[in-house]
């Protein structure tokens, strides 16, 4: 954007050479490379070109250029700028984040002290026996939980993301204090709808989608031949392991029964031996060590109704790995930790984040593989929803992004709601900062996160729920008070999530 | 601008014995930004009184080079702080000619923020190279940095940091290249039969050329005795039992 295409390019590479230098893959590769030699069709003479072609043809360019794909997706690096700017490049939304978090802290902190209990401790080895023997059956004893309360709820959060200012905004003026009827004050880039139309154009109303144009309402004919092309075309995506392919075809939605493989694509998830002694590892630490955090974990994995012992284990593991932390390079968020004897031994979650783990129950039984899948879908995605940055998939873009959409597209409906008393972001801001997750039914969730991974992006969640309000505006022009408002728009549970998304982003009168 | 050349070495073994991949990276400078003064940046305000001013969005930021000594330029770095374009301007001083210093644009209008009334780009760092300029950035004395911010939405706009690298010549470089196709080949063990190792040849061939530097400079008109003046070479040749002669190639020894 600013500097000169080719400087930034070899800057790009090397920077991407750098990370990939002396990674697994690269000793992998340099091992295929020796071994090849060993072929008679690899010659001395045209040595560089055999070797290349080798590495094609037997998968390892594939693997590479997945691997150059995964680190595109990081926040590129400019020499000139410190390493905080490139996490979040607005200094007083880091300072905002660093006083959120220390809030955080606190509260875990004056916990502990309340109910006596430390923060971490190590298990006597009775106790970590019994745990070794009881792994696989974790999840069913119900522990006493009763003194434990989450951490925080959402909105609290939502009240320090309203309160958040720009110093150098000048809101003096009448003009600009009355242009924008929501609660959010913050002048970040949002995309509008006719923006939208052309990035998400997959979603056109005359393109086919997963979940909507497979339905048996159709003929059977056309809905075999459809069907067909989608699940062999998801077939060869899946064969050939192209990580870029399989998120375009995530666009139009995953068949269910490739969406595990196609995700874990996307997401460069390998399921490799020393990604499975990582989460050996961790178990490890679960059982040797007792956190604070684990008890939160217990109490929320009873709210949500997925095979509880699968769910548990990847939190009690998630908690642990400290491998996260690495990915906190690229997010201002620095995450509680806490010590035991000197180590580091956890990122400290926050309440209702187990949300976010649950529906992949449904993919994943095997706990290493779903444990990598959850990992990279939290540290790309997730992460924001519970961070204060301005990042386009921030929690703070898409709450601006869906009042935005609301009062340029529903005015009437923000109006009135404005007038007894109702912000419209206070009502869909618990949607939104869980991606949906405990309030649409599971194969519609499914849906809906086919198209964050396919357009690697959260904003599709703030469009859904504008779209979700202009479904429901005839109801919602009718309530005169709070209470019959949340009433209107308690039950998603029945939602088909695209049609109304291909509805408000395509067939909405500009 | 520096440039360093790392390589990676992988150990093949059998045939080969190693390969080295190049790779070109840029880094960030090693040389130093110029010294400069920069005058209070000129706020241009719209009105006659002082009471009656209004901010016109523009602002000027004049950068003055060391007294004596122009300056070429590289690359230009600031931090952003709310301003929405800039353009630059150079005045440049030809040394050869007698003429006055001239004005010139070198850029003008680069946009700094996508949307002047949202945040993207409001604080970010930037580098303009010599390469985006309009005309060559040399023998500069004063670069004046004029700026723009249109948008009501903030209260004041700025330059930070602002640092000015020179030009220094680049040294003679290999291209950047994609790393798996610029595997280059060194140190290859040819087919040996027959002949002596290349190792051995060329230690006993940097004694012997120690040996006669020895002797040039002890040098007598006494006669050696042990070597003969050949007539087979197409020059006069001490010819010697360590003499290694490859496909016609005569190794000369002293001078």
């Amino acid at each position: 954007m600013q500097q000169g295409n080719g400087i930034e390019l070899s800057l790009t590479i090397a920077q991407i050479i750098q990370r990939l230098r002396g990674s697994h893959l690269h000793s992998q590769i340099e091992r295929q490379a020796k071994e090849c030699l060993h072929q008679p069709d690899v010659k001395l003479e045209s040595l560089k070109e055999d070797v290349r072609s080798f590495l094609k043809t037997s998968g390892w360019e594939r693997k590479l250029q997945n691997a150059v794909y995964r680190e595109l997706q990081l926040p590129p690096r400019h020499p000139p700028a410190p390493p905080e700017h490139l996490k979040e490049p607005l200094a007083y939304m880091r300072k905002a984040q660093a006083s959120w978090e220390k809030r955080v802290l606190k509260s875990l902190n004056s916990m502990s002290t309340e109910l006596g209990v430390p923060l971490a401790h190590m298990r006597p080895a009775a106790e970590q026996k019994e745990l070794t023997n009881k792994w696989n059956e974790m999840g069913t004893d119900e522990p006493d939980l009763s003194r434990f309360r989450p951490v925080y709820a959402p909105k609290d959060f939502l009240e320090v993301l309203i309160g958040l200012r720009n110093p150098n905004h000048d809101s003096s003026e009448d003009i600009s204090a009355r242009s924008h009827w929501g609660l959010i004050q913050v002048p970040l880039n949002v995309r509008d709808i006719p923006h939208l139309r052309e990035a998400y154009s997959e979603l056109n109303l005359t393109s086919g989608q997963m979940g909507i144009d497979d339905h048996a309402l159709i003929h059977p004919a056309v809905l075999c031949t459809h069907s067909l092309f989608c699940l062999h075309l998801s077939c060869v995506v899946v064969m050939e392991e192209d990580s870029a392919a399989a998120q375009q075809y995530s666009r139009q939605g995953c068949p269910t029964g490739l969406r595990a493989d196609l995700w874990a694509l996307i997401l460069n998830a390998t399921n490799q031996p020393q990604d499975v002694m990582h989460y050996e590892q961790l178990k490890a630490g679960v059982i040797q060590h007792n956190l604070l955090v684990d008890n939160l974990i217990y109490k929320v994995s009873y709210i949500y109704l997925t095979p509880p012992l699968l769910f548990s284990q990847v939190l009690l593991c998630f908690s642990r790995d400290t491998a996260v932390l690495e990915h906190f390079k690229y997010n201002s968020a620095t995450p509680p930790k806490s010590y035991i004897q000197g180590e580091i031994i956890s990122v400290i979650p926050f309440h209702g984040f187990s949300m976010y783990v649950a529906p992949l129950c449904f993919l994943y039984n095997e706990p290493s593989k779903l444990y990598n899948v959850f990992r990279e879908m939290y540290i790309r995605y997730f992460f924001r929803l519970h961070s204060i940055s301005s990042h386009p998939s921030g929690i703070l873009s898409l709450c601006l992004q869906f009042e935005r959409l609301l009062q340029t597209h529903l005015p009437q409906l923000f109006y009135h709601l404005r007038q007894i008393g109702v912000q419209p972001l206070r009502l869909a801001f618990k949607w939104m900062v869980r991606a949906f997750s405990g309030y649409l039914s599971t194969d519609q969730l499914l849906l809906l996160w086919d198209r964050i991974l396919g357009y690697d992006s959260l904003e599709v969640v703030a469009v859904l729920a504008a779209a979700v309000f202009a479904f429901r505006a005839e109801n919602l022009m009718e309530v005169t008070s709070l209470a019959s408002a949340e009433a209107v728009l308690a039950d998603l549970s029945t939602l088909k999530v695209m049609p109304l998304i291909q509805v408000f982003l395509f067939a909405t009168a500009m | 601008m520096a440039v360093i050349t790392s390589c990676c070495v992988w150990q093949t073994g059998h045939s080969l014995q190693t390969s080295h991949l190049f790779f070109q990276t840029m880094t960030p400078d090693d040389t130093k930004p110029v010294n400069f003064t920069v005058k209070a940046p000129v706020y241009l305000q719209i009105g006659d009184t002082k009471a009656d001013t209004a901010h016109s969005g523009v602002c000027v930021v004049d950068v003055n080079l060391p007294f004596g000594k122009p300056v070429n330029i590289e690359e230009v770095t600031f931090k952003n702080y709310y301003t929405a374009y800039v353009t630059v301007r150079l005045l440049r001083r030809n040394p050869e000619q007698e003429a006055p210093a001239k004005w010139c644009t070198a850029l003008r209008d680069l946009p700094l923020m996508d949307n002047p009334h949202t945040e993207r780009g409001s604080q970010d760092y930037y580098t303009i190279h010599r390469t985006q300029m309009q005309v060559e950035p040399d023998h500069v004395v004063c670069v004046r940095l004029i700026l723009r911010q249109p948008s009501l939405a903030w209260l004041t706009f700025s330059l930070e940091d602002i640092k000015i690298f020179p030009h220094t010549e680049p040294d003679p470089e290999k291209e950047v290249s994609d790393w798996l196709s610029d595997l280059t080949l060194i140190d290859q063990h040819p087919d040996l039969e027959g002949l002596p190792d290349p190792q051995t040849v060329s230690s006993s061939i940097q004694q012997m050329w120690a040996l006669t530097e020895v002797m040039q400079t002890n040098q007598t008109t006494a006669s050696i005795g042990r070597f003969d003046v050949s007539e087979t070479h197409s020059q006069p040749h001490l010819s010697c039992n360590e003499c290694v002669h490859d496909g016609g190639d005569v190794m000369k020894f002293g001078r």
